[in-house]
């Protein structure tokens, strides 16, 4: 496929690690955080962290729009989608997350549920206007990348007039979640040397926004393309900075990115959404001005509003150690559960159930060789 | 979720609609987020959203400075 094979070269790829291996300083260790769940999956899956020098440690970062939403908000679409007149119209990424007490969209949809897993938006919006007695919800999650589709479905439903249609909103904001794992100051905190930034949220928002990563925290941050040669080059860009004490914002993924993002997209964003004041992040916890929810002209579209729904707190297992792998600061492997109790199977956390979680790109692709498992344990008794 | 891929821009349809090919598989998406967006062009697509065009020259210019780099990495 053109503009996705040119990027996966093995050879090229073993190539630049040679450049990045010659150009990393001997006794100096190098922390890079990739964000995206995206990112991680491509190190996973390619191998990328096998190529690299081992004074080049790749932190997984909590770019994963389900991992990082709080069980409470699953709970609250649960509780939606049993309600006799509700269709939940969710991403299929979501069917399997945990909700409280061995809860799931999944198992809600066995008991009966009216709950339809759909591509796009588009979708969502076709089934309102084809069944007008039922009160389609959609059930919007992600980062900036999906909000744009969002906003174009509340648009249309707004032009079509639809009077069943509204969106439980759950759109978070990545720069915000930057800031926070920039800010930890607590002992134990992750500590980073440069970030490889989105790939396509960028796309959205621009390369700009990234800018006070540089000017006011000294970090530097490559926005990077998703293929296993884009991180790669992402790397030697960020090392490079690294050893000649820069920190800027530089774009990797410049075949799809600029500076300013998609004004289109942004004006539609604007317009139909506003800020929190604050939304909580598993993992992360409360962060201020992080999350976006319905303007008051939309109130009509806002599941919210409409269903009056209050979130209320929920607990993650406590064997799960899905916040501190959110925050960086473990990695799959240091959780007990890995493996043993939580496979994609049977996840006991959102970052096993998401196929961009750090814990399922460990599991699928086998980057948990140097860990005696959980099961290996057992059967060497 | 963030998962996107190119896609090529085959017919242009009412309603910001396009069918896009995926590699040969052909799909409906919107262009509605997309400024002037033409026939032949490629478009990163996002759950049936095409989300930003991907300008052929920058390719060229990233694959060029990758294979710059992987070279003097070759000769190492």
């Amino acid at each position: 496929m053109k503009h996705v094979d040119e990027y996966r070269d093995g050879e090229l790829a073993r190539d630049l690690a040679r450049r990045i291996a010659l150009e990393a300083r001997a006794g100096h260790t190098y922390r890079f955080m990739e964000f995206c769940g995206g990112h991680t999956h491509a190190i996973s899956r390619y191998g990328v962290e096998d190529l690299l020098p081992g004074n080049i440690r790749m932190i997984h970062g909590p770019g994963c729009p389900v991992c990082v939403l709080p069980m409470g908000r699953i709970d609250d679409a649960i509780t939606l989608a049993e309600r006799p007149q509700v269709t939940l119209c969710t991403y299929g990424d979501l069917m399997r997350v945990p909700g409280s007490n061995g809860s799931s969209l999944l198992k809600s949809k066995a008991a009966g549920a009216d709950i339809r897993m759909v591509y796009s938006t588009l979708d969502a919006i076709a089934i309102a206007s084809n069944e007008p007695e039922r009160q389609v919800v959609f059930l919007a999650i992600g980062f900036e990348t999906t909000t744009p589709p969002t906003a174009m479905a509340i648009r249309l439903a707004q032009k079509k007039r639809l009077t069943n249609f509204s969106v439980f909103c759950n759109h978070v904001l990545t720069p915000s979640a930057i800031q926070k794992i920039l800010q930890a100051s607590d002992p134990g905190a992750v500590e980073i040397d440069g970030l490889i930034g989105p790939a396509h949220v960028s796309t959205i928002i621009g390369t700009t926004p990234y800018q006070r990563f540089a000017t006011e925290f000294h970090k530097p941050v490559v926005v990077a393309g998703f293929e296993p040669l884009d991180v790669v080059q992402a790397i030697l860009m960020l090392l490079r900075q690294v050893n000649e004490g820069r920190a800027e914002i530089e774009n990797q993924y410049i075949r799809a990115v600029s500076a300013d993002g998609n004004r289109k997209a942004l004006a539609e964003i604007a317009d139909i959404f506003e800020l929190r004041d604050s939304f909580e992040w598993r993992g992360l916890g409360e962060i201020p001005d992080s999350a976006l929810r319905l303007r008051e002209p939309y109130a009509q579209f806002d599941a919210e509003r409409r269903f009056a729904i209050v979130t209320k707190p929920a607990r993650d297992n406590p064997a799960c150690e899905c916040g501190a792998i959110l925050r960086g600061v473990k990695r799959p492997r240091d959780c007990k559960l890995f493996g043993a109790a939580c496979t994609p199977e049977t996840p006991m956390g959102a970052c096993m159930v998401s196929s961009e979680g750090s814990c399922a790109a460990y599991w699928a692709y086998g980057r948990f060789r140097d860990r005696e498992t959980g099961l290996q344990r057992v059967g060497a008794r | 979720m963030c998962l996107a891929i190119p896609a090529r821009v085959i017919e242009l349809l009412p309603d910001e609609m396009a069918r896009v090919s995926l590699d040969g598989v052909v799909v409906n998406a919107s262009v509605a987020l997309v400024e002037d967006v033409a026939i032949g062009d490629y478009v990163v697509l996002h759950v049936g959203y095409a989300l930003a065009k991907i300008d052929e020259d920058e390719a060229l210019r990233t694959l060029a400075l990758l294979r710059e780099a992987a070279l003097l990495g070759a000769g190492a």
